[in-house]
């Protein structure tokens, strides 16, 4: 019995001796790779900050969202730095959540930040979390079997050429899809790439007094449009494969088309990553009835919460890791085509970026043209290209995807769907207080 | 029988006292969450929705029992226990009865096959995903592929049964460990006396493992009954549900409709229709075991 | 019976077949564990160089012995804690039952049922009201509370099983509850205790739900290290799996090293 009890008594010691040491500030972030590089150039800034020590808790996306929601919404106060996104920075904002970055130094040049992410990240014009690194969407594709077939790329691809070029090149027997596209469920997963594809087929997820509009002629044209696309032409699997899924399987020569997250640029044009490096050409993302809503925009971000004791040292943080001197620190360390982009004016004017990556301009265009206050061709209510930005979306959006992902599969047809999640969407709507 | 009577209070107030740590810290455990869900439930409470929760009655409920999806949900909880319970009883104890037979590096091969039991659920659900099932790169695609046969598109095409398979690859070793253990205590004397009468392997199995095994049976049921009614991480990691609703089950449907966008109501609504049919199905199921343990 | 078995050799064929289908994905992982990323999706080989690249990867990214020394402490900490406070309760239900035992028995086992996703919210604004979020202490109360109605429910079946007279006989000589059950109980039933705290070692470890809710940096035990790699961009196979094996390593060589023991304790108990 003695034995018994000294074992917990002296766990509980361990458990509660504490020590002092220098301000600690803990980030919580996504472990995407631009993180992963930001935590290990992380010592530079230790060594510059002997003051500040920083404490990493790196997580998947999904976790990370849920985890850090909880924590802000019920002032749980354990992280001082999170990494959010265009989603939710401008709600929390509104809530009074976030700490306002209004007062940034000036050496920070705030005005190089790209416009439509600086204001994607804005509440009432004030900045509520700094980019770290920003996206659209465009079309990658394969120069060595476009040209094999003879096919031409214009400079603006629509679907209609899509579908008929990747039905030119679908090759099962050789491991080669036509496309490859999202079919993961999820409103980050299939719905980001799903909602941009119905705005520019015309549509649009609610109409100005918020009903929902999923079961219109333009979703449904939309989504058979898609199921049909990635049905006959896709790879393998396809309902499961989301942006990784995609990314590995177009850098491994599996796919000749793929549209998605203009992030994914510079690794698949490294060649120690991917087996397509020299044969890979870039499109903006295909159009149909309208260019609007084509391509999202999303950006990654630093903000700190309301409810931080660390404030100063946190901004401190922040303010560092998404500088244009961090920037130049990536290109000098780990190369140039791996610095964050999207977010600085001034990472695309850089010689050095401009020569490492040829796909620079066709980002830097696409994320200047996205327009998430106008991304439908009829007028909405919302704020988002491809998500709607109201709390609820995130239950709405996913639920809509794993229903979007059963028409793949061919579980149910796509009107089927499209009606039985128009009701569900209703029904939320209604809960939430949207509709009367 | 005066003795008896008086031994019985003494000893209802020993064992009153004695259970008292035990019973007090689980009914705390109990009634503080569970009070606050129930509390939660019949507010208007969303984390991201400014403002104070407000009382609206029974609303979450009755949302929560209009929802389309909550049936197939249930039936998508039963099913996956049943056909898992299936799969890991009844192959566990066939397995024991092998593993059980004398042959070089049983203690090894033992070992070996009841490992999966020790590995995290969320790590052995992305090994399958991404090492075993993955319809491009995985094991399995290969060996289809090698034979000449395409790829089965696991998560797709037959969700549940790839949910099922790897559930049970985790819990058939538990029913494995428990029930090899239980076959040992089988009386050598009886089965040779069978095999004298003429009894093949398969009525001794029937007549003589079987009951033998009743009660060790029992326990595993209990104890996988209760991993299982609240299986999450597998279905996260692998089909988040779907495709459609087709691998949805409780756990995950009150996780979806509810925390994914922080509506605490909703998900205590759901915490607290979920804990009903845990003691619902809790009644038949414990019952019927309670009674094989009794004996 | 031995002298039959040793005449069908398939037998022993079979059972290594089988075993060794069911141990292929952790074999599989840890092959994966040691390949470099390009190797690890090219079609699947047992011919590989060996590469410990991942590993010293995984290692930079992620302070491995903190997450594994929250994750030994937590389940420790938990397990004894849990044995502590159900053995004298599985005690009284076995020796001293009333009427209520076996209804407070089935009780307590439903409140295992609640699922984790219901009663996230109401165990998270606890946890910060008492000052238990991310710390070892909070999510070792919890795993404490989880495990406790399996912990008690297998010690009464082992404490059931028990021969009465021996307790009888040390009642007899007059020791009073205290000594009966240390003097007399625990040894007797040390083997059903030491198999019972094995699972409840084995159930805290593998706990992914409240581990990932509860903590975030200081208390983190092994599975948020995993929830770090998992899904990341990018190719991700090798380091994942080598992540996973640095993250059940512990564990599985724990359930080799103990699985007599346990078995040992499962034998006379529940399942005699």
């Amino acid at each position: 019995m003695k034995l018994a009890y000294a074992i917990p008594a002296a766990g509980i010691a361990a458990l509660t001796s504490a020590y002092a040491s220098a301000e600690t500030i803990t980030i919580a972030t996504v472990n995407n790779n631009d993180m992963v590089i930001m935590q290990e150039l992380s010592d530079r800034f230790e060594e510059e900050h002997p003051d500040i020590e920083l404490d990493w808790v790196v997580l998947e996306e999904n976790v990370l969202r849920q985890r850090v929601t909880n924590d802000i919404a019920t002032e749980g106060g354990q992280f001082d730095v999170m990494t959010i996104g265009t989603y939710e920075a401008p709600m929390w904002g509104e809530r009074g959540w976030l700490e306002p970055l209004d007062d940034l130094p000036e050496d920070y040049q705030v005005d190089d930040l790209i416009k439509p992410v600086r204001d994607g990240l804005s509440h009432d014009g004030v900045l509520q979390a700094l980019p770290f690194y920003a996206e659209s969407s465009m079309m990658y594709y394969r120069t060595d079997l476009f040209e094999e077939h003879g096919i031409e790329m214009p400079d603006q691809p629509t679907w209609s050429e899509v579908r008929d070029w990747a039905e030119q090149l679908h090759d099962p027997d050789n491991d080669l899809a036509g496309i490859c596209l999202r079919g993961k469920p999820g409103w980050g997963e299939n719905m980001a790439f799903v909602s941009t594809l119905v705005n520019t087929f015309g549509g649009r997820w609610f109409d100005e007094d918020w009903n929902p509009e999923l079961n219109s002629e333009e979703w449904q044209t939309a989504i058979e449009f898609y199921v049909e696309l990635l049905g006959e032409y896709g790879p393998p699997g396809a309902s499961s494969n989301g942006f990784n899924e995609n990314q590995a399987l177009f850098s491994s020569g599996k796919c000749a088309m793929w549209v998605d997250a203009t992030s994914a640029a510079g690794r698949i044009y490294n060649p120690d990553e991917s087996s397509v490096a020299d044969d890979l050409g870039f499109a903006p993302a295909p159009v149909a009835e309208t260019p609007k809503g084509s391509h999202w925009l999303w950006s990654w971000a630093l903000a700190i919460p309301a409810t931080s004791e660390s404030k100063e040292a946190a901004k401190t943080f922040i303010t560092w890791a998404t500088s244009q001197e961090y920037v130049e620190l990536v290109g000098e360390e780990e190369g140039w085509t791996s610095v964050p982009p999207g977010t600085r004016e001034s990472t695309y004017a850089n010689e050095k970026y401009q020569e490492a990556a040829p796909f620079a301009d066709f980002v830097l265009n696409a994320i200047r043209e996205a327009d998430p206050t106008d991304s439908t061709l009829e007028p909405n209510p919302y704020l988002g290209v491809q998500f709607v930005g109201i709390p609820e979306f995130q239950s709405i959006g996913t639920q809509v995807g794993q229903q979007i992902a059963a028409a793949l599969t061919g579980d149910r047809s796509v009107e089927d769907a499209l009606n039985a999640v128009q009701r569900s969407v209703e029904r939320d709507m209604e809960r939430a207080g949207y509709l009367d | 029988m005066p003795k008896r009577a008086s031994g019985r209070t003494v000893g209802g107030l020993r064992s009153l006292s004695l259970q008292a740590p035990a019973v007090t810290l689980l009914l705390l455990w109990m009634l503080i969450p569970l009070g606050m869900t129930l509390w939660f439930s019949f507010q208007h409470y969303n984390l991201l929705m400014p403002g104070e929760p407000s009382f609206v009655g029974l609303e979450n409920y009755e949302y929560l029992f209009t929802d389309p999806s909550l049936w197939r949900a249930m039936g998508n909880t039963l099913l996956m226990v049943g056909w898992i319970l299936v799969i890991s009883v009844g192959g566990g104890t066939l397995l024991a009865v092998l593993f059980q037979q004398e042959f070089k590096g049983r203690g090894i091969a033992r070992v070996l096959a009841i490992s999966p039991f020790f590995v995290m659920p969320t790590v052995s659900a992305l090994i399958w995903k991404n090492l075993m099932m993955h319809p491009d790169n995985g094991v399995l695609a290969w060996l289809t592929e090698s034979v000449g046969l395409p790829a089965i598109d696991w998560f797709s095409w037959v969700p549940m049964t790839s949910v099922v398979i790897i559930v049970s690859w985790q819990w058939l070793p538990f029913a494995l460990l428990i029930l090899l253990t239980a076959i040992q205590s089988l009386d050598e004397d009886q089965v040779e006396a069978a095999r004298m009468d003429g009894a093949g392997p398969v009525d001794i199995f029937r007549f003589i493992t079987l009951p033998h095994l009743k009660r060790a049976i029992s326990v595993v049921i209990m104890i996988e009954m209760i991993f299982l009614l609240t299986l999450f991480a597998e279905i996260y990691v692998t089909t988040s549900g779907g495709p459609g609703l087709a691998t949805t089950n409780l756990a995950f449907l009150i996780y979806i409709q509810a925390l994914l966008d922080f509506d605490v109501g909703m998900a205590s609504a759901g915490g607290v229709v979920a804990i009903i049919l845990a003691n619902i199905v809790a009644i038949f199921l414990v019952r019927l075991v309670a009674r094989n343990l009794e004996e | 019976m031995s002298a039959v078995q040793t005449k069908r050799p398939w037998v022993g064929v079979l059972a290594w077949v089988i075993a060794l289908i069911i141990f292929f994905p952790i074999l599989w992982m840890v092959l994966t564990g040691f390949k470099t990323e390009a190797d690890a999706i090219a079609s699947p080989s047992l011919f590989f160089t060996p590469t410990l690249e991942s590993y010293v990867e995984v290692q930079g990214r992620a302070d491995y012995p903190k997450h594994a020394f929250n994750s030994i402490t937590i389940s420790l900490a938990s397990t004894l804690l849990a044995l502590l406070i159900a053995i004298p309760s599985a005690y009284a239900m076995a020796f001293l039952p009333t009427k209520r035992t076996k209804a407070t028995l089935l009780w307590m086992l439903s409140t295992k049922m609640l699922p984790p996703v219901g009663v996230l919210m109401p165990i998270y604004l606890l946890s910060r009201d008492l000052g238990l979020l991310d710390t070892r202490t909070g999510l070792t109360i919890v795993y404490t509370m989880m495990n406790l109605p399996i912990v008690v429910w297998m010690l009464y079946t082992f404490f059931k099983d028990l021969p009465r007279d021996i307790l009888e006989a040390g009642r007899m000589d007059g020791a009073n509850t205290f000594q009966e059950v240390t003097l007399l109980l625990l040894p007797l039933s040390m083997p059903g205790i030491a198999s019972t705290g094995l699972l409840s070692i084995i159930l805290s470890w593998n706990e992914a739900f409240w581990s990932l809710n509860l903590t975030a940096s200081k208390a983190a035990p092994l599975t948020a290290y995993i929830a770090s790699f998992s899904s990341p961009e990018g190719l991700f196979w090798a380091k994942l799996s080598a992540a996973s094996t640095m993250a059940i390593a512990p564990i599985l060589i724990f359930g080799w090293m103990t699985q007599k023991q346990m078995v040992r304790g499962l034998t006379f108990g529940a399942v005699k």
